[in-house]
Order: structure tokens, then C-alpha cells, then sequence
């Protein structure tokens, strides 16, 4: 067993984890953070997607380890009721969640893509949802509530 | 009146809830103590059981539980009450579940699963429905390879008299479609958590799509009455179908009652994709009779449903396509033979539209096949056959609030089909002249 430093949605915890331990399985079963889904568990979903240190990755083949000191944002640490993030308000409005099982992982992708690119087109903002699924809505709903989130923080 | 909801824009009642990462799915469900399942599958698509030695896989540190058919008190199950929680002697599919263990870590679960020793006698499976069908095929299952619908080995629809309909038609256009098969790839993969509770009840937290079905046949297998067992649903994570069929509900239930502690049990997206239920493909061959110019006078289908190894919801999947099958058109004589023919895939069931949806996919390429062998447009052609108010379907239903006109005349103005003016003025409340 291995000590794992790290701070998720701003608060530090430290816990033991296997030298397999994946960072899902650290927000999940150590740490009770469910936002983070179990979608396929070889990074081909989305589901599981959060930010290390304001960069994508998909949790459940991020070795736990190698997020060790870093800091972790989760759907949960992205805006809370009464002071939701634009992001989540724009897929509220737009009915951007049907089933809502990959919305957590939509948000933090939207939000690495806001982060970066405040201003993105139609064709930016799909290239960056290419790494999450969604079998419900068939995408257009969360290309305008990205959209229009984007066009709020203008 | 003042409508509140109709025409109103609402709002989902669990949207903020999803946004916020709140809304609580079956596997965010986290009770202590809970032991993870794994399952011993078969490695062939058809074989006999010779043996199965389950005594190292108990040995393993760490495993609680391991359970094979003997320990199930009624290991029969699903629509139609033909599947085997745990296979007996012979195995169907590749993929079948033969036995099950319950375990304080994925690590112990997986090892035991590698320590059972299975010794099954390979025999020669069939794939193709088509195949199957014919005489001397392998048999999936002793009694045969197609579904009896009592002593019919197809549901037939028939209405008016095909053959008459045929003479009186100036073209015959036939057509042969295949519809691959498909897997709903929900986002939520299949899982259950049972717990125990002390008050002797088992409450079981369910991602079922058909809860209260589902209910009974858990009840079933573990045993035990409905007053006993308490399902918790409604936040399924993408069902599409997938969920009308129990993976993992009745497994959980009768580990967590063997052992006593909480069991979830959650299927990889491996065994998801190449093991839970699917839309079966299917095999369609039309013969259309159609008179110059453009009325369906005759309509002859023949369908295949690739059903898999057990009957689910294939039967009436397939009872649906035939009842639609004839699409959304008033065709007067109407003759459909629809068979659900078993393979040696994993069982196929329901998949958005239960069988419509290859139906009408298949008739509207008809469609488009006739108008073509008339030289017609197939709007004009779909115009002219379109269901009116009060006529009858060939499952003998008189209709009413009929708007396909209607709907294909909105069509064409958002899609930029400029309409004829005698197609403009069609109305479905217009009655079919001869």
C-alpha cells in the first residue's frame, strides 16, 4: 500500500491506495465522490471525467498515484446550489441531461474547453465533447447549452 | 383556461439534480460492508456441463460466498420463464452464467472465478436464424429452434385476401432487407445492490426499466414473498430496452441473502456489450402489389427475428412487427408471417420500438423501391396511400385522429420539398375516393 496525497474540490485528504488503484475507484470507494461515473472503465466514455490541476482526464485510467500532491475538480466542485457554475445552469436551461448519467463528465469536459478556449465555435466545442458519449440526447442540446454558457461569461 | 404545462416550456424536475452531480444512480449507492460479485461465464456458444468444481474457488481469502444452481431455489426466470439463473447442464450461448461469487474485493472475486474448474463438452452451435430454420439444423434447445405460437410456429396477420389483392395490382415489387442486430450501449452498465435489512426484509436498489415485472421474478428465484423484498428504482442511467430484462437484480438478492450482507454486483462494459440483451437482427422479404397509379392493393411480408438462446421479449417483439409491419398506409389485403428463431447468441429482447422499428425501416425502402419502379414521387406515392380518418388497420382497428397528411405536409416545409398543389390540399378527414 502506497499514502496518497491529494486535494479534491479544494479539500486535502490523504489515503492508501494499491499501486493499481485508479483515481476513480480514490473519488469513488475511498472517498464517497460519486459524480465521477463507472461508465466502461477503459477511458472510451466519458463518464468519469474530471480535471487534474485544470486539465482533462479520465479518471478511471488515471493511475491514482500519479495524481499524488496534485488538486482534483469534480462535477461537485464545479458550482453548488445557489452558486452554480454558468455550465451547469446552461444544461439546466437547455435541456442538455436526459438521463444524466454523463453530465458530470459533459460539465468538467465543457469547463477544460471554457477554461481554455472562452470563445469556442459550434465545431470546437464538439471536438472537445469527442472523448465523452451521451446515448440520450444525441449531443445538440449540450453543443447549445456549451454555447450559450460561453456566451454568458462574455 | 390557463394551461400551466401545455405549450409551456418545463423544466426537468431532476435537472439540477443532474447538473450538481446530486442525482443519485444505483451504483452511487455506497452501504459498508458491501461484497462485490463476479460471474463464471461460459467460454462456448453451445456445450453440455460435464462437471464444475467450485471447493478452490471457496478456499480463496476473502470470498464469502459462491453459489451454482443447486443453491437457487427457483432457477428458472424471464419473460418467458425459460432462462436459467445459473446454467444446469447445458449452456446456450457463449456468455452464460454458470456460477457466481460473492467476495470482500473485485481481487478475491476474480481469482475465484479463475479457480472454478469447468469441463464442458463443446457442441456445434448456429448463428444464422436462417440456417436454423431449416431442417437438420443444430437445435439450439431440444424442443426446437422456433418459438410456437401455440401451434403456430409464426404469428400471422391476415387481412382481406393477399392473393385476390395481387391480381388486382398492375405491378408486384418485392424486396429483400436485413437489419443488423444492436446493443443499446446505455451509459449506466448493468448493477444491482441488495441488502439485507434486519427486519427480515431484502431491499434491492434496481436499474430495471419493468420494476414491478421484475419484482415477481426476483421474488420467484430467491423465494421469498413480495411482502419481503422492497425494490428501489427510477434513476436508471440509460436504459433504452436494456433494462426490461434482470441482469444482476436476482444475483445480487440470492448472495446478499446467502450471506447476509450487501452485495452489488456490476457488470463490466466487456460483459455489458457482449452479454446482456441486444435487438436481435432480423431478415425481411416484402412483396408488394400496386396498381398504376400508386395505390397498395397487396402487401405479403415474411420476418425473421434472430431471438438468441432464450425466448425474453423476442415473441412479442415480434408479434409487434407484424402488427406494423404494413406502416402507416391503407393497404386493403395484407398477409405477415413473423418468427422468432433461436440461435446461439445471448438472448435478445427489447431495444426502443420492440420490433417496429426494423419494420418500418424495411417498408419505407419499399417504399421508396415502388415509387421508383412507377416513376412516382415518393412523397406522391405516400400521400396517396396515407391512413384517413376512420379506415382500418390490418390488425382490424378502425382509426381515428389520423394526421399522417398532416404531418408530411409540416414535413416538406421544414425539409424544403416543395408540394404539388393537389397534395397541398389533402386532408386526412378526406374520404379515399374508390
Amino acid at each position: 500500500m502506497y499514502t496518497l496525497e491529494l486535494k479534491v474540490n479544494g479539500r486535502a485528504y490523504k489515503v492508501e491506495v494499491k499501486a493499481t488503484t485508479t483515481l476513480l475507484q480514490v473519488l469513488r470507494e475511498k472517498l464517497g465522490i460519486t459524480g465521477p461515473k463507472v461508465g466502461c472503465e477503459t477511458g472510451d466514455c466519458g463518464a468519469c471525467s474530471v480535471l487534474v490541476n485544470g486539465k482533462l482526464v479520465k479518471a478511471c485510467i488515471t493511475n491514482a498515484l500519479t495524481v499524488h500532491g496534485k488538486e482534483v475538480l469534480t462535477v461537485e466542485g464545479l458550482g453548488r446550489p445557489g452558486a452554480f457554475h454558468p455550465l451547469q445552469l446552461a444544461f439546466h436551461e437547455h435541456y442538455a441531461a436526459q438521463c444524466g448519467f454523463c453530465t458530470p463528465g459533459m460539465l468538467m469536459a465543457a469547463k477544460a474547453l471554457l477554461d481554455e478556449n472562452p470563445k469556442p465555435t459550434r465545431d470546437e466545442v464538439k471536438e472537445a465533447l469527442s472523448g465523452n458519449l451521451c446515448r440520450c440526447t444525441g449531443y445538440v442540446k449540450i453543443v447549445d447549452a456549451i454555447m450559450a454558457a460561453a456566451g454568458e461569461k462574455a | 383556461m390557463a394551461l400551466n404545462v401545455v405549450g409551456q416550456r418545463v423544466k426537468r424536475y431532476d435537472g439540477l439534480a443532474h447538473v450538481a452531480g446530486e442525482t443519485r444512480f444505483v451504483d452511487d449507492v455506497i452501504v459498508p460492508g458491501t461484497l462485490v460479485v463476479k460471474g463464471l461465464r461460459s467460454p462456448v456458444p453451445k456445450g453440455k456441463i460435464k462437471s464444475l468444481d467450485v471447493s478452490a474457488a471457496e478456499k480463496v481469502p476473502g470470498v464469502v460466498a459462491v453459489m451454482t444452481h443447486k443453491d437457487v431455489p427457483n432457477n428458472r426466470y424471464g419473460w418467458g420463464g425459460d432462462q436459467y439463473v445459473l446454467a444446469e447442464d447445458h449452456v446456450r450461448y457463449r456468455g452464460e452464467l454458470i456460477a457466481v461469487v460473492a467476495a470482500e474485493n473485485e481481487d478475491a472475486a476474480l481469482e475465484a472465478v479463475d479457480k472454478m474448474k469447468l469441463e464442458i463438452e463443446e457442441q456445434e452451435p448456429v448463428f444464422d436464424p436462417l440456417e436454423a430454420m431449416k431442417p437438420g439444423a443444430p437445435k439450439v434447445r431440444p424442443e426446437g429452434n422456433i418459438f410456437m405460437y401455440g401451434d403456430s410456429p409464426c404469428r400471422k396477420i391476415i387481412f382481406g385476401d393477399v392473393n385476390e389483392g395481387f391480381k388486382k395490382a398492375d405491378i408486384i415489387v418485392e424486396g429483400k432487407y436485413h437489419h443488423q442486430g444492436l446493443k443499446h450501449a446505455q451509459m449506466e452498465p448493468h448493477v444491482s445492490l441488495a441488502v439485507p435489512e434486519a427486519t427480515g426484509r431484502l431491499t434491492i436498489y434496481t436499474v430495471s426499466q419493468a420494476m414491478y415485472f421484475h419484482l415477481t421474478w426476483v421474488c420467484n428465484i430467491v423465494g421469498l414473498p413480495m411482502s419481503k423484498v422492497r425494490m428501489i428504482g427510477g434513476t436508471v442511467g440509460g436504459g433504452f430496452g436494456a433494462k426490461n430484462d434482470v441482469h444482476a437484480d436476482h444475483i445480487a438478492a440470492l448472495l446478499a441473502l446467502k450471506t447476509g450482507r450487501p452485495v452489488k454486483w456490476r457488470w463490466t462494459r466487456e460483459e455489458d456489450l457482449l452479454f446482456s440483451t441486444f435487438r436481435g437482427s432480423w431478415d425481411m422479404e416484402f412483396k408488394d402489389g400496386v396498381t398504376k397509379d400508386g395505390r397498395l392493393v397487396a402487401r405479403q411480408v415474411k420476418s425473421i427475428r434472430d431471438s438468441g438462446a432464450y425466448t425474453s421479449l423476442n415473441a412479442y417483439v415480434v408479434d409487434k412487427h407484424c402488427f406494423l409491419v404494413a406502416g402507416p398506409y391503407f393497404i386493403p389485403n395484407v398477409y405477415v408471417e413473423g418468427y422468432c428463431v433461436y440461435t446461439n447468441k445471448p438472448p435478445a429482447s427489447s431495444m426502443r420500438g420492440f420490433g417496429i422499428t426494423p419494420a418500418t425501416y424495411a417498408g419505407e425502402m419499399q417504399m421508396n423501391k415502388i415509387a421508383e419502379a412507377l416513376g412516382m414521387d415518393p412523397w406522391e406515392l405516400r400521400f396517396k396511400n396515407a391512413f384517413r380518418e376512420g379506415e382500418m388497420t390490418a390488425t382490424q382497428r378502425v382509426l381515428d385522429s389520423v394526421a399522417l397528411i398532416e404531418t408530411m405536409q409540416a414535413l416538406a416545409g421544414l425539409v424544403g420539398k416543395e408540394l404539388p398543389p393537389h397534395l397541398k390540399a389533402m386532408a386526412s378527414t378526406q374520404k379515399r375516393e374508390g
